[in-house]
């Protein structure tokens, strides 16, 4: 019999029937219908897996799901609100900062993470922030971009 | 090994450089207004297709039920005044859904955002070979301009009809046909209404001239970007069909390996599990991934494995085995090349090696299968959806038309998704397991069991005149391949040759192929000459150039690094050029680069590169993808290289297999050259070309020493 657990993702709860030692990522893809984090690698290398836990970034490939219970946990689905996008979202979409796209919601999940934590980043500081987020695409100076642009609008108080 | 595997999986592998066979559209007329409900549809054949001599001369409405053979795109725009765009070509981050309905929206005259775009659906587009080689562009858009002229021309023909009037007073634009003579107007949504009207037309240049573009050649932001920053848009591994299993696959223990013995009872033991076995193919599909993958490392089989070479021994055996080519098409000669370079005032021979690297797309090869009667549908992100259609249809011995293959918007591919892999896994294992089964590659299946940029050896012998002119080249690429292989300067003496090598790792087609090597080897060596010469890099090229526009991105290229022959370059840091053009499209590109003399590392500071493809669809895409492949061109410049030994990858992992991160992204300009007197051509790859030639040079420059090898310095710069 598999343990009943239950998770916090996006202010809603759910209870999980997977093993404990199953992956958060699998949890969220497969049980919770949550597609938005990526399988890139499975390994922790690629960050396209990337969601918040207690606000801070951890690619949900490597977090055992039993380790994440109790724990507030925001996706990518978890950004928008009221139809609102996050300005992070935002800023990606403005600055076109994405090619096939498929790192982008772990890159923006990294980004929204950073804002939170540096409020007003360098490009050294966002640089350094997302080495572990692959993007194979070469999108890589719009999204230092977005996200400058996101830290002004987040600073300006608007959404 | 790619003869073993094959046999292991007794399954088609083909790639672009098979001829496709004919095929034959079997949704008819009737069916295809039903799908799309009333209005009108304009269809654009193939030149030389027979289907175009039946309606010959000119564009005319055809008669029969059945649509022609040959439609290589079409349009239907709705009675609700909605056009749709239909095209078998895929999307895979290039942005074409995008820029093809600029494209149609530009034509027909009506608001971006009315078109939509059906891509890559085997069941409702037109037949595609497949999306590569930068053809999509050069190809599609011309026939969507003339597929939209013609819905146009129809439009206008009802109105003029309606109000009995000659159709040459009548004006299309903003969506609506106008009467210039009375005021009125008639938007395209009524003009449709009711109506089942369509029409044929052979597939022509462009009727609207760049110059008067007014929705294409603007930035326009991707179409459905929102569904991506959400997290909303379904990739392949993102489908779940009611029922579907999750399939796992036991791999061969290397390359080639044949199947001995294999028990799979404790597997088969396993609650809800499926093991499917058919040859040496072994499966698991089981209601979760754990599980199959559980059920898979429960299987106990042992394989048989052939010798194989390692990566250490590559570059001797690729000269070993090659071929002298007896295809003409592998070669050319201009000249007495033997007398030149016995006789010139400088000689300079070099020999340049390039080694397997993989495309590595985050998407890791994926498929869904789900089979209904006899019919299978498979969603799987390919670049050759009617490929694997056929391959589909092939292997399980059913018609064409019982497979239909969609290519949701995918996570990438590079030329690396040609081939019908997880499409056949998902098919195969569906059928046995009678449920619908998902199959998503792990990373390190990608990077072992896909297929990769072929390593090459490149031989140069050359010569200069006393004027320091070209005098002789001699080209000979052993393995890599031939795109890009012919020199661009004015050599009155010179012999290419590529030398076909039978596979030593599975190997297909990349982002510029071959073109990346051959740049690599012939950019340096003209390096290298402009040394010899004692001439700027730079003048040294327009000294053997004539070719107008590949001076011209070089010229661009040059004022925006602000490269100056005459200017010391400081310690430490070094400057490179180079320079070519391929499929129709040119580029230049300057690196600066600072090396560390102590510990080696080598940084690429700036890139600056410009390029120009003709009239430019969407400036935005186009910069989008130019960077694109200058970033994902630092990685095979710099670091990246598959090794293997004895039919195992050794670096299958992101951990041990270095592609570009944000730290290695240097300053970076693309010079969009926008040339609205010419065709607009592909941009997906010519601009990662001369990225690793650029850097290499501009090492040479810092440092003085000659790097012949990509990647250039994956331990950083050590001297031997």
């Amino acid at each position: 019999m598999r343990a009943p657990i239950e998770l916090d993702v996006n202010g809603k709860r759910y209870p999980v029937q997977y093993p404990p030692g199953t992956s958060l990522l699998t949890v969220l893809r497969d049980e919770l219908g949550l597609t938005g984090s990526k399988y890139g690698c499975g390994e922790g290398h690629c960050g396209a897996c990337t969601v918040l836990i207690g606000g801070a970034p951890r690619r949900s490939c490597q977090v055992p799901v039993s380790a994440a219970v109790g724990k507030s946990i925001t996706t990518i689905e978890g950004l928008e609100k009221e139809g609102l996008l996050h300005p992070v979202q935002q800023a990606f979409l403005d600055a076109g900062a994405f090619q096939c796209a498929f790192c982008t919601p772990g890159m923006i999940m990294s980004s929204v993470a950073l804002l939170h934590a540096k409020p007003n980043p360098t490009s050294s500081e966002i640089i350094q922030f997302l080495q572990g987020n692959i993007c194979r695409c070469g999108a890589h100076p719009r999204i230092i971009d977005a996200v400058r642009q996101a830290a002004k609008t987040m600073q300006e108080g608007r959404p | 090994m790619s003869d073993s595997t094959n046999k292991l999986f007794l399954e088609p592998e083909r790639y672009e450089f098979h001829a496709a066979p004919i095929h034959h559209f079997e949704l008819a007329r009737r069916d295809f207004f039903k799908l799309l409900g009333a209005g009108i549809a304009v269809f654009a054949v193939a030149k030389n297709s027979s289907a175009m001599q039946e309606t010959a001369p000119g564009a005319r409405s055809f008669h029969s039920e059945e649509l022609p053979k040959e439609i290589t795109s079409w349009l239907h725009v709705g009675e609700d005044g909605t056009v749709t765009g239909f095209t078998g070509k895929v999307e895979i981050g290039q942005n074409i859904r995008t820029s093809l309905a600029q494209t149609i929206a530009d034509e027909l005259r009506v608001p971006f955002e009315s078109v939509r775009m059906v891509t890559a659906d085997t069941a409702l587009t037109p037949f595609d070979a497949g999306t590569f080689g930068s053809r999509t562009t050069p190809t599609m858009t011309p026939q969507f301009r003339r597929v939209a002229a013609a819905a146009r021309d129809l439009l206008i023909g009802v109105a003029a009809k309606e109000w009995n009037v000659a159709p040459e007073g009548l004006i299309a634009a903003d969506a609506k046909v106008s009467d210039r003579a009375s005021g009125r107007s008639l938007r395209y949504a009524e003009l449709a209404r009711g109506k089942t009207l369509a029409q044929n037309l052979p597939a022509e240049d462009p009727v609207t001239p760049a110059a008067q573009w007014k929705i294409a050649g603007k930035a326009v932001p991707k179409v459905d970007g929102r569904a991506f920053v959400t997290g909303r848009h379904q990739y392949t591994p993102d489908l779940h069909p009611a029922g579907m299993l999750y399939g796992k696959i036991l791999r061969p223990s290397s390359f080639g390996a044949t199947l001995l013995s294999c028990d799979d009872s404790a597997a088969k033991a396993m609650a809800g599990v499926v093991i499917v076995r058919d040859g040496d193919f072994i499966g698991a599909a089981a209601p979760t991934e754990r599980e199959a993958q559980n059920a898979v490392v429960a299987i106990s089989a042992q394989w048989k494995e052939v010798p194989q070479i390692s990566n250490k021994e590559l570059f001797t055996y690729l000269k070993e085995k090659a071929s002298g080519s007896s295809d003409d098409r592998h070669r050319h000669q201009k000249g007495s090349v033997e007398e030149s370079l016995a006789t010139a005032a400088h000689r300079l021979d070099a020999t340049y090696t390039v080694a397997y690297i993989a495309h590595a797309p985050l998407e890791p090869r994926a498929a869904v299968a789900e089979w209904t009667g006899g019919k299978l549908t498979v969603w799987t992100g390919t670049q050759r959806p009617f490929a694997v259609r056929d391959d589909l249809a092939a292997v399980f011995r059913i018609p064409e038309s019982s497979v239909r293959v969609i290519v949701p918007d995918t996570g990438s591919a590079y030329g690396g998704k040609h081939t019908s892999d997880a499409a056949l896994e998902a098919a195969r294992m569906s059928r046995a397991a009678g449920h619908p089964v998902k199959i998503v590659w792990t990373r390190e299946e990608e990077f072992t069991w896909a297929y990769f940029r072929p390593a090459g050896v490149i031989e140069v012998k050359s010569s200069l005149a006393a004027d320091g002119k070209l005098a002789a080249w001699e080209f000979h690429n052993f393995h890599s391949g031939s795109s890009g292989i012919d020199t661009p300067y004015d050599v009155p003496n010179q012999r290419t040759e590529y030398h076909p090598v039978p596979l030593v790792l599975r190997s297909g087609s990349y982002r510029g192929l071959a073109a990346t090597a051959n740049h690599f080897a012939r950019e340096t060596h003209m390096d290298a000459l402009a040394r010899v010469a004692r001439v700027d890099p730079l003048e040294f090229r327009r000294k053997n150039l004539s070719d107008p526009r590949l001076r011209a991105v070089l010229d661009a290229a040059a004022k925006s690094f602000g490269w100056d022959p005459k200017k010391e370059v400081p310690w430490g840091k070094g400057r490179g050029f180079a320079c070519g053009n391929e499929k129709g499209s040119y580029v230049a590109t300057c690196a600066e680069v600072a090396v560390d003399r102590i510990s080696g590392a080598v940084r690429v500071v700036r890139l600056v590169e410009a390029f120009e493809c003709g009239a430019i669809v969407n400036p935005d895409g186009l910069r989008n993808q130019v960077v694109g492949a200058m970033i994902q061109g630092l990685g095979g410049a710099l670091f990246e290289s598959i090794e293997f030994e004895n039919g195992r990858i050794k670096n299958p992992h992101f951990a041990n297999y270095r592609v570009p991160r944000f730290r290695d992204v240097p300053e970076i300009d693309a010079v969009l050259l926008d040339r609205k007197d010419l065709l607009s051509a592909g941009a997906g790859e010519t601009p990662i070309m001369t990225v690793a030639p650029a850097i290499g040079n501009a090492i040479f420059d810092a440092t003085g020493v000659r790097l012949n090898s990509l990647p250039l310095v994956p331990n950083g710069l050590r001297r031997a």
